[in-house]
């Protein structure tokens, strides 16, 4: 493989995603860093999958996820004005379980693409791959019923925190 | 092919940078002293020549580049440096993929006046536009001060509501032109529709007499999407935080909000990005909604079909392209100062009214307008 600008580009994106997650493991005290550090992982993201042809998902990681939902991050970190020590002593039992779950499993899957990425060929793409006209048309085809009920999840957890909202309110007056 | 590309983006960034953003600081002086009668900018000369306060920008750069750069005592150094930068650069970058003119064949070679030509522009200019966001967001936190950091909890609340409610605010817009790709869209406001011709669909006339049949408008978003355009120039105007939607950096209340511990250029810069945003915003709404190059009436095919015999083809061509590039220019410049106009007539929204009016108003409007466009294109597809 040579070293065409592609290439060049998906390092220097993969080592700013790892180092903006290490950044947010490790910005325990600064928990505004941490949540920069979090965008930073998440634009390098983006820059991968346009890499990788997926246009739509790149453009929808920076809108949403880094425009978006960081913002609201920011600004709850901001208006609860959180710094370290105001989360309690760490509950380590069931978090770490989780995280060697997870890890492994992603470690497992990891496993199994490796051979490839280092002896197959790349996948052949379909011609507009990627493109939102592709996604959509997928979206509201074969995924339709992963779409809704997405979208009802959300509507469900949207209503909760209304309500939740609600009876703070109720309960100090 | 290398060239092209440099003198396409040298061309835009200069129209941009070099032109429109001095002319603008000079522009909002004296068009807010001519609306509140007064004489405006007119002391700093060269010379004894004042070029009706022309200097004024350079005089400008050159103070806010002589003054000391402060960080204050318990900020958040990086971030206090870096912030200023992050809101510059957004706006920059969205004018990659602005068309300011269409797409002309010089003898087989084709040239195609946009930077960056690529299908998802739109999609490109709300990612950039939302990742704005933190340049005001980091700046009021990392200046360790209250005031900023009211401002940019602000900035950062009022931009979220808004970017949802821009987003949909132009669904029925992509809806009528089936496509995110700018240099497309502009294109396909090149055209006209006729005014009368509901009647026909709705069966009120079997067909059209030949004087109605006349009557046209061109096909640009405007004509087609009114609603989307009040609410979408409402949305984007939002997002700029200039007044009346000024409310991260309203004087009266947060002394100068997110950016009232920047000095000297940096505090340009975000003076800066907000004037910079002032033409890309004129390029973003005159692209989707104002025909973006193109001239009412008068198709591509029929000013080169005109000129043709007298100056040969690609002579046509190419004055075509001259006149694309300025009728661009001058929808922009009309933007500009209806942007302008606003921002001198309006007072401020309390921060609770640009709240309500997001999420109230707009963004009920947003979704009617999108049910009643999907309505039509049925109704229209089916009849």
């Amino acid at each position: 493989m040579s070293a065409s600008v592609p290439v060049v580009m998906f390092y220097a994106l993969g080592l700013l995603a790892v180092l903006g997650s290490l950044g947010v493991v490790f910005n325990v005290r600064n928990t505004v860093a941490g949540a920069l550090s979090l965008v930073g992982a998440m634009v390098s993201l983006a820059g991968i999958y346009v890499l990788l042809d997926a246009f739509f998902i790149g453009a929808v990681q920076v809108l949403v996820y880094a425009g978006a939902i960081m913002v609201l991050f920011l600004f709850v970190v901001m208006l609860l004005n959180l710094r370290g020590g105001n989360f309690g002593p760490p509950r380590r039992r069931a978090g770490g379980v989780f995280a060697l779950l997870v890890g492994l499993a992603a470690l497992w899957w990891g496993l199994d693409l490796l051979p490839g990425a280092f002896f197959g060929t790349g996948a052949v793409l379909p011609a507009d791959f990627g493109g939102y006209r592709q996604v959509g048309a997928l979206l509201f085809t074969d995924y339709v019923l992963a779409f809704e009920v997405a979208s009802l999840l959300l509507l469900a957890a949207m209503v909760g925190a209304v309500i939740l909202a609600k009876r703070d309110i109720g309960d100090a007056e | 092919m290398t060239v092209a590309l440099v003198v396409k983006l040298l061309f835009i960034v200069l129209v941009t940078m070099g032109a429109f953003l001095p002319l603008i600081t000079w522009v909002e002086r004296k068009q807010s002293a001519v609306m509140q009668d007064r004489i405006g900018a007119n002391r700093a000369d060269l010379a004894g020549i004042t070029l009706l306060g022309l200097l004024h920008p350079a005089a400008d750069v050159l103070k806010l580049l002589s003054k000391e750069d402060v960080v204050p005592t318990g900020a958040n150094r990086v971030l206090h440096l870096l912030a200023p930068v992050l809101a510059l650069v957004p706006a920059n970058a969205i004018l990659a993929v602005i068309p300011f003119g269409g797409i002309y064949d010089f003898a087989g070679t084709q040239l195609n006046l946009v930077v960056a030509d690529i299908d998802w522009g739109i999609l490109y200019v709300f990612a950039l536009g939302s990742i704005a966001t933190y340049g005001s967001v980091i700046a009021g936190w990392a200046s360790n001060n209250n005031f900023g950091l009211l401002g940019s909890m602000r900035a950062s609340a009022q931009m979220i509501s808004y970017e949802v409610t821009m987003g949909l605010s132009i669904v029925g817009l992509f809806m009528v032109y089936g496509t995110l790709h700018l240099p497309e869209m502009a294109l396909l406001q090149d055209h006209g529709f006729r005014l009368f011709g509901f009647l026909v669909h709705f069966g009120v006339l079997h067909a059209l007499p030949h004087w109605l049949d006349l009557v046209r408008l061109p096909a640009w978003g405007i004509f087609l999407q009114p609603l989307g355009f009040l609410l979408f120039l409402t949305c984007i105007m939002a997002e700029n935080k200039r007044p009346p939607f000024d409310t991260p950096e309203a004087d009266s209340e947060l002394v100068a909000g997110y950016h009232m511990e920047y000095s000297g250029m940096r505090f340009g810069l975000f003076y800066t990005a907000e004037f910079l945003e002032v033409p890309v915003i004129g390029m973003v709404v005159t692209t989707l909604f104002l025909g973006g190059w193109a001239i009412p009436w008068l198709s591509q095919g029929t000013i080169i079909h005109a000129i043709t015999p007298i100056f040969g083809v690609g002579v046509a061509t190419g004055l075509c392209m001259i006149l694309h590039v300025t009728s661009f220019l001058l929808k922009v410049v009309f933007m500009i100062w209806l942007q302008m106009a606003l921002r001198w007539t309006l007072p401020r929204f309390r921060y609770d009214q640009v709240m309500d009016l997001g999420w109230k108003m707009i963004l009920p409007l947003s979704l009617a307008n999108v049910f009643v466009t999907a309505g039509v294109i049925l109704f229209l597809e089916r009849s």
